[in-house]
């Protein structure tokens, strides 16, 4: 075959279009790949590097990760002002996270690694990952309690290293006893108290605030109070018992800072660190990341309000739309008399999966949350008004928003499971003598189960994705409590909640310190897909399930 | 399955009936209350707009009858709540009413011991700045405050009149001016006035505050005017006191620049001219809030807005638009204290209300006697509205115009704003300032949506309708069963995550491997089709060693191999071709600005968003051409592509259609990637390296910081009912395609 008729034959249009698929399928697991390398990648400790910058007659000593390089014009690099040595055109620059902010005052630096000179991996770099200021990179010196030197680094190291996990232990066991009496009993209080305001005021509204109901309502208070008082103390000596220990840290360029021991989340030696002891952290991070709360604008600790908040969000929002949804598609189907109505209704549905999510949102929040809620608010919540109960966003309209979102999907889903079945087994029932409810309560709804189900996994994976429409519903970036909770209705539809979509919008471009989140975005990002995976495929293999107890029957 | 309902079986307990019916019933009710609530959507968003485009309505609340001197009056005003009004009559006492008793609160005899007052000026409605001149020559300016207080738990409002500036001595050396103009500002004060023998006077103060006592001083400096043609009608100052209006009877006006003077020491005249059409004197003028507007009318039935525009000689008054008042000469003009709307009131006793961004009259209502207008005041808020009828009696009137500031030329034209050089489409909503005007075209956010779709449409349309040929069409089924749904999991990819990897990964990316992401595009299809080619002169046995449809598997190294190549490549080809830098060369060689959030990113990002949906309706339509047409088409001796160009395609385009309208409507309507991917910014370009600011990020960020009902919440809404509209018509029209062709299938 000569090039020319290869050229006719179409084949080299063939060719093409298998490209085209092939770029598509890159295209996928590159993303899903890019996500997964960057997200899981954020949990192993990475080497710590050592350094001293070297432009003209100045000399800096760094120390850190590398965590980015890029190559830049030397060029550019010049009229910036940099003194180089090379001559090559381009030269490579990383991006250094040098910690220390409090320090320093900015996390990152980007150095010119012809600049960098007498590199070095130093085993003794030590880590600490601190409550507030980003993490400290430096070599540790002493650790002293009540201002005595209790154990010295330079001199015995084994010993101070072992003193200082040994410390830490305590002050994390001691910082979750704090938190649970913080949250969990104090806030049992307030609660309590919020709900003996909302009383006396509900008498003042009705007036019939008499004075034995406020002396009653006095005498709770009192009894609130003195427990509060207990806890406050019980409290204060727990603050107390963390304090008082320091440990010295030598940072790179010789400077020794002295801080305070109850700030620090966990204290690590990467360079010091074997395999094993690389993947117990590993592990211990990634589970910090699932079980724990943000810390530092969102920028770092863990993402588990935002998992509890999507997953608790997309239930709700399961359990408003399947009923719903599938009524509505029994009724289209079913009982609705079939005609010209009925064909545009079904267009039109249909094409309600299409409208966009945002005019979604604009509609539950103008129709839900300042409507429906506002006069919610009035009718059953008048005590706690000027400041709104239902009528502010939260969770309950961010699921109904979602439910009416995805109710186009599972309707149509569900009416093409109905319209699947043969007539013949609806007659047959019929003809048995069984009604037309208990035809469809036996015989036509099991079979259109897995058709539901299918719908159901639609709605899933567009609700757990979907943001924008939260953004004006109930989602908000740092929420102060879960919405379920031990406290009297225990699920608090009427809170604002933490999402892990809108987490990754919100640090990744809202946060100050974008760089430092970058890392934990993805790993959130991650998460999502994860999650979204997962939720899928429960709901797939059950479908699967369902659709083998019915396949004898669809023939 | 109607016949079979009715039929009724012999046995059947009266509980297993109405448990039945009771089925029916909920589920009927259910079911169509539940299709209501989807179709309220629709509803509730119109509900939502539908004030924006009602006009206003005015009703008469109460009717005053006062002594007779107090309505021959020189001014009248309201406070806040439209409760107390202020009149000064003509024996120039200023009295302050209860409006809605007629009791009288408070009085001051604005005569004081300097003599007769011959001129009398109010700087705009909005500041309450009164100035008075007296014929000894003194000016004494007032302002008339209002303080609040809640006595026993009920409003009430103290007014009072306060002089300003009583320690300094701004008149003209003892000459009296029959007319006066005033203006204050936050550094400087400017008294305008006309003397006896038409000459106009002006004087500047500037602000001194002395840094130990913080007292403030003004030093005064009198200023040289050119002269001025005409009889005086009336003279402005605008907002930043740097341009002196001044209008003469015979409809001739003539612009002082206060600013600039002459080499002589006097200042310059900047423009003169006519001001109306068809000619005719100045019946009513007024500047309108935030004092950059003049307003005009004429006595021949001309309204109209002038603001002075920068051009290459200097500024000039420019006419900014024309107001219809159907032939009513306007006897008295008068701005709104919050927005740029104005109420014109006629000769005849018409009222018409009119908004000037807008372009837009929202009422006309006579509401006097022709001839009996005598005064007239507008409250704060702009609902109530107070007319002295004759001498006699003064009317109260509610007004309820709540959003005279959107109309569709404001929404879709080209806008002459204040202070800009021309006409433009410009999207700003809110700003700091009071007297801000809005800028609510939606022709940018409109523009940006649909240059989003185009670049995204532009990435998603080749590789998803390629593939899906070569998927439906060519693929061995094996593979096909693995890379459909592989693709079509992309669907379920949440766009948050696409929007924070083109925002935070891909545009540092392309930033930074600018010249390889357009190398890509050459080099890729190049090398595969060489590929194709040196493939189809390899071995017949080495190529039979690779089942037929399966070639995408063999593409996937070589598109990698070439992609790391180009990437690779990457600083040598900039250095190369581009000075090491291909953005700065962009942007000094070609004058093209560069975003590093632009809409190449965006369209890669919202590609990616869109491909499996069009790749997914396209396959579909695609494999379910009947597999007899194309065999009939092969055994005729077409070729594969032949059979599919002549024969499948044509049969499939209105599914591929479908799917690309589908797509289309998706790529619209999505927020979270232009939201961050883009830099948000309202502009209108179609280069490919600049952002845009889409209609869905629009409302996503501007919903939750509007005031709920007011006109900006309802544009917001009207934004959303547009894409709302514009998703359902397309994905309704591919509804019907697709119908369309399944009819034609089944006839196949």
């Amino acid at each position: 075959m000569s090039a020319a008729n290869w050229l006719r034959s179409g084949e080299p249009m063939i060719w093409l279009n298998a490209a085209a698929v092939s770029m598509c399928v890159i295209a996928v697991v590159g993303l899903v790949g890019l996500l997964a390398v960057r997200g899981f990648g954020h949990f192993w400790p990475s080497q710590i590097v050592q350094g001293t910058i070297v432009s003209g007659e100045s000399r800096t000593a760094v120390m850190g990760e590398a965590v980015d390089k890029v190559s830049v014009l030397g060029e550019q690099l010049r009229e910036a002002g940099f003194i180089l040595e090379g001559n090559s055109e381009f030269f490579d620059r990383t991006l250094l996270k040098q910690g220390n902010r409090d320090v320093y005052g900015s996390d990152f630096v980007w150095i010119i690694d012809e600049q960098m000179k007498d590199n070095a991996v130093p085993f003794n770099a030590l880590v600490v990952e601190r409550m507030e200021w980003g993490n400290l990179y430096g070599f540790l010196e002493t650790i002293r309690s009540q201002g005595n030197v209790i154990a010295d680094y330079t001199t015995d190291p084994d010993k101070a290293w072992a003193i200082l996990q040994r410390e830490v232990k305590k002050i994390i066991a001691i910082r979750e006893d704090i938190y649970s009496l913080e949250r969990v009993e104090i806030g049992h209080i307030n609660h309590a108290m919020e709900g003996l305001r909302l009383q006396q005021r509900g008498h003042e509204l009705k007036g019939a605030l008499s004075p034995a109901t406020q002396a009653d309502l006095a005498a709770q208070r009192a009894t609130l109070n003195k427990q509060y008082k207990a806890l406050q103390g019980e409290l204060q000596q727990l603050y107390q018992s963390m304090s008082g220990i320091e440990y010295t840290v030598a940072l790179a360029d010789g400077r020794k800072v002295e801080l305070p021991l109850d700030k620090v989340v966990r204290a690590y030696r990467p360079n010091a660190m074997g395999i094993f002891a690389k993947s117990g952290l590993y592990l211990e991070r990634l589970w910090e990341f699932l079980s724990a709360e943000p810390r530092e604008a969102n920028t770092e600790g863990g993402v588990f309000p935002a998992i509890f908040g999507t997953v608790m969000m997309v239930l709700l929002m399961s359990i408003i739309v399947t009923p719903f949804g599938v009524i509505a598609a029994v009724y289209l189907r079913e009982y609705a008399k079939q005609g010209f109505i009925t064909r545009t209704i079904r267009i039109a549905v249909n094409n309600l999966a299409g409208v966009p999510s945002i005019v979604y949102g604009v509609f539950g929040l103008g129709f839900f949350v300042y409507f429906v809620g506002g006069e919610l608010d009035q009718l059953l919540f008048p005590a706690a008004l000027p400041s709104p109960t239902f009528g502010t966003p939260g969770l309950m309209w961010a699921s109904l928003t979602l439910a009416l979102l995805t109710l186009p999907v599972v309707i149509v889903a569900t009416e093409e499971g109905l319209a699947r079945i043969p007539k013949s087994l609806r007659e047959g029932s019929l003809a048995l003598g069984a009604t037309r409810a208990e035809t469809l309560w036996r015989v036509v709804l099991p079979m259109a189960s897995p058709a539901m189900m299918t719908g159901l996994i639609l709605a899933v994976a567009r609700a757990a994705g979907e943001v924008a429409p939260l953004m004006l519903v109930g989602v908000v970036k740092l929420a102060p409590s879960l919405p379920v909770d031990g406290n009297y209705p225990f699920i608090h539809l009427d809170q604002k909640f933490m999402h892990l979509g809108f987490h990754i919008y919100d640090v990744g471009f809202q946060s100050p310190n974008v760089e430092a989140a970058r890392p934990l975005v993805y790993a959130t990002a991650l998460l999502l897909v994860g999650l979204i995976a997962l939720l899928n495929l429960t709901a797939v293999a059950m479908r699967n399930r369902l659709r083998e107890r019915y396949k004898s029957l669809d023939t | 399955m109607s016949n079979l309902t009715t039929y009724i079986p012999a046995y059947m307990p009266t509980w297993r009936r109405y448990k039945d019916r009771l089925a029916t019933l909920t589920i009927s009710a259910g079911g169509a209350s539940v299709l209501m609530a989807i179709l309220l959507i629709f509803f509730y968003l119109l509900y939502e707009v539908m004030p924006l485009f009602n006009g206003a309505t005015i009703e008469k609340s109460n009717e005053l009858h006062l002594s007779a001197k107090n309505n021959a009056s020189v001014y009248s005003a309201m406070e806040e709540q439209g409760e107390v009004a202020l009149i000064i009559g003509s024996d120039w006492q200023a009295n302050f009413f209860n409006i809605a008793s007629s009791e009288l609160l408070e009085s001051v005899d604005l005569l004081a011991d300097s003599g007769d007052i011959i001129s009398f000026a109010s700087e705009s409605g909005d500041s309450r700045l009164l100035g008075v001149a007296h014929i000894n020559g003194r000016v004494n300016l007032f302002k008339h405050e209002y303080a609040l207080s809640y006595p026993n738990g009920e409003r009430l409002i103290t007014p009072r009149l306060e002089s300003v500036y009583a320690e300094e001595d701004l008149g003209f050396d003892g000459l009296s001016l029959k007319s006066l103009a005033i203006r204050d500002g936050e550094d400087s004060l400017t008294i305008a006035g006309i003397l006896p023998n038409n000459e106009v006077v002006v004087k500047s103060y500037a602000k001194e505050v002395d840094f130990l006592s913080d007292e403030m001083s003004l030093q005064a400096q009198r200023l040289s005017l050119p002269p001025l043609a005409g009889l005086p009608a009336a003279i402005h100052i605008d907002a930043d006191q740097r341009w002196l209006f001044f209008l003469s009877e015979d409809g001739h006006y003539s612009i002082v620049d206060l600013g600039s003077p002459d080499e002589n020491g006097i200042q310059k005249l900047a423009d003169s001219g006519l001001l109306f059409r068809n000619g005719g004197s100045v019946s009513s003028s007024a500047m309108l809030l935030g004092g950059i507007s003049l307003l005009a009318a004429s006595s021949t039935g001309e309204l109209a807005q002038y603001f002075m525009v920068r051009e290459k000689q200097g500024s000039k008054l420019q006419t900014i638009r024309h107001f219809d008042t159907g032939g009513t000469v306007v006897k008295k003009l008068l701005p709104e204290h919050r927005r740029k709307g104005f109420l014109a009131l006629g000769e005849d006793g018409l009222l018409q209300i009119f908004h000037s961004t807008a372009h837009r009259m929202v009422l006309k209502e006579k509401l006097l006697p022709e001839g009996k207008l005598s005064m007239a005041a507008i409250s704060p808020r702009g609902n109530t509205l107070l007319l002295g009828q004759g001498s006699s009696t003064i009317q109260q009137w509610k007004i309820h115009n709540e959003h005279p500031d959107v109309s569709w030329t404001a929404l879709w034209d080209k806008i002459w704003y204040e202070s800009y050089d021309q006409p433009e489409y410009i999207w700003q909503s809110s700003a700091a300032n009071n007297d801000f005007e809005p800028k609510i075209s939606f022709t940018p956010l409109a523009f940006g949506t649909l240059k989003a779709a185009f670049y995204a449409m532009l990435i998603a349309t080749p590789l998803a309708i390629c593939g899906a040929i070569y998927t439906a069409y060519f693929m061995a089924p094996a593979l096909r069963r693995k890379v459909k749904p592989l693709i079509e999991l992309m669907e379920a990819l949440p766009t948050v995550i696409l929007g924070f990897l083109a925002g935070l990964w891909l545009a540092p990316f392309i930033e930074d491997k600018l010249t390889s992401v357009f190398t890509v595009m050459l080099i890729v299809p190049i090398g595969i089709l060489l590929f194709a080619f040196l493939w189809s002169r390899m071995p017949m046995a080495f190529r039979t060693a690779v089942p037929e449809g399966w070639h995408p598997a063999l593409l996937v190294p070589v598109i990698c191999l070439l992609g790391y190549l180009c990437f690779a490549l990457n600083d040598a080809m900039e250095l190369l071709f581009f000075g090491g830098d291909m953005r700065k060369w962009i942007t000094n060689e070609l004058g093209i600005s560069f975003d590093q959030r632009n809409a190449m990113v965006v369209g890669i990002a919202m590609g990616m968003a869109v491909i499996p949906t069009i790749f997914s309706i396209a396959e579909d339509a695609i494999f379910s051409v009947p597999k007899h047409l194309s065999y009939g088409s092969l055994a005729l001796g077409a070729t594969p592509w032949q059979t599919l160009v002549g024969v499948v395609l044509p049969t499939a385009s209105p599914g591929i259609f479908s799917g690309l309208m589908i797509g289309m409507g998706r790529a619209v309507g999505e927020t979270m990637i232009v939201l961050m991917a883009t830099g948000n910014t309202p502009i209108m370009d179609a280069n490919i390296f600049e952002g845009m600011r889409t209609m869905a990020a629009n409302i996503a960020v501007e919903v939750p910081e509007a005031e709920v009902d007011s006109s900006h919440y309802r544009v917001l809404f009207l934004g959303a009912f547009v894409l709302f509209m514009f998703t359902f018509i397309i994905n309704t029209a591919a509804e019907l395609i697709r119908q369309r062709l399944r009819t034609r299938y089944g006839s196949l």
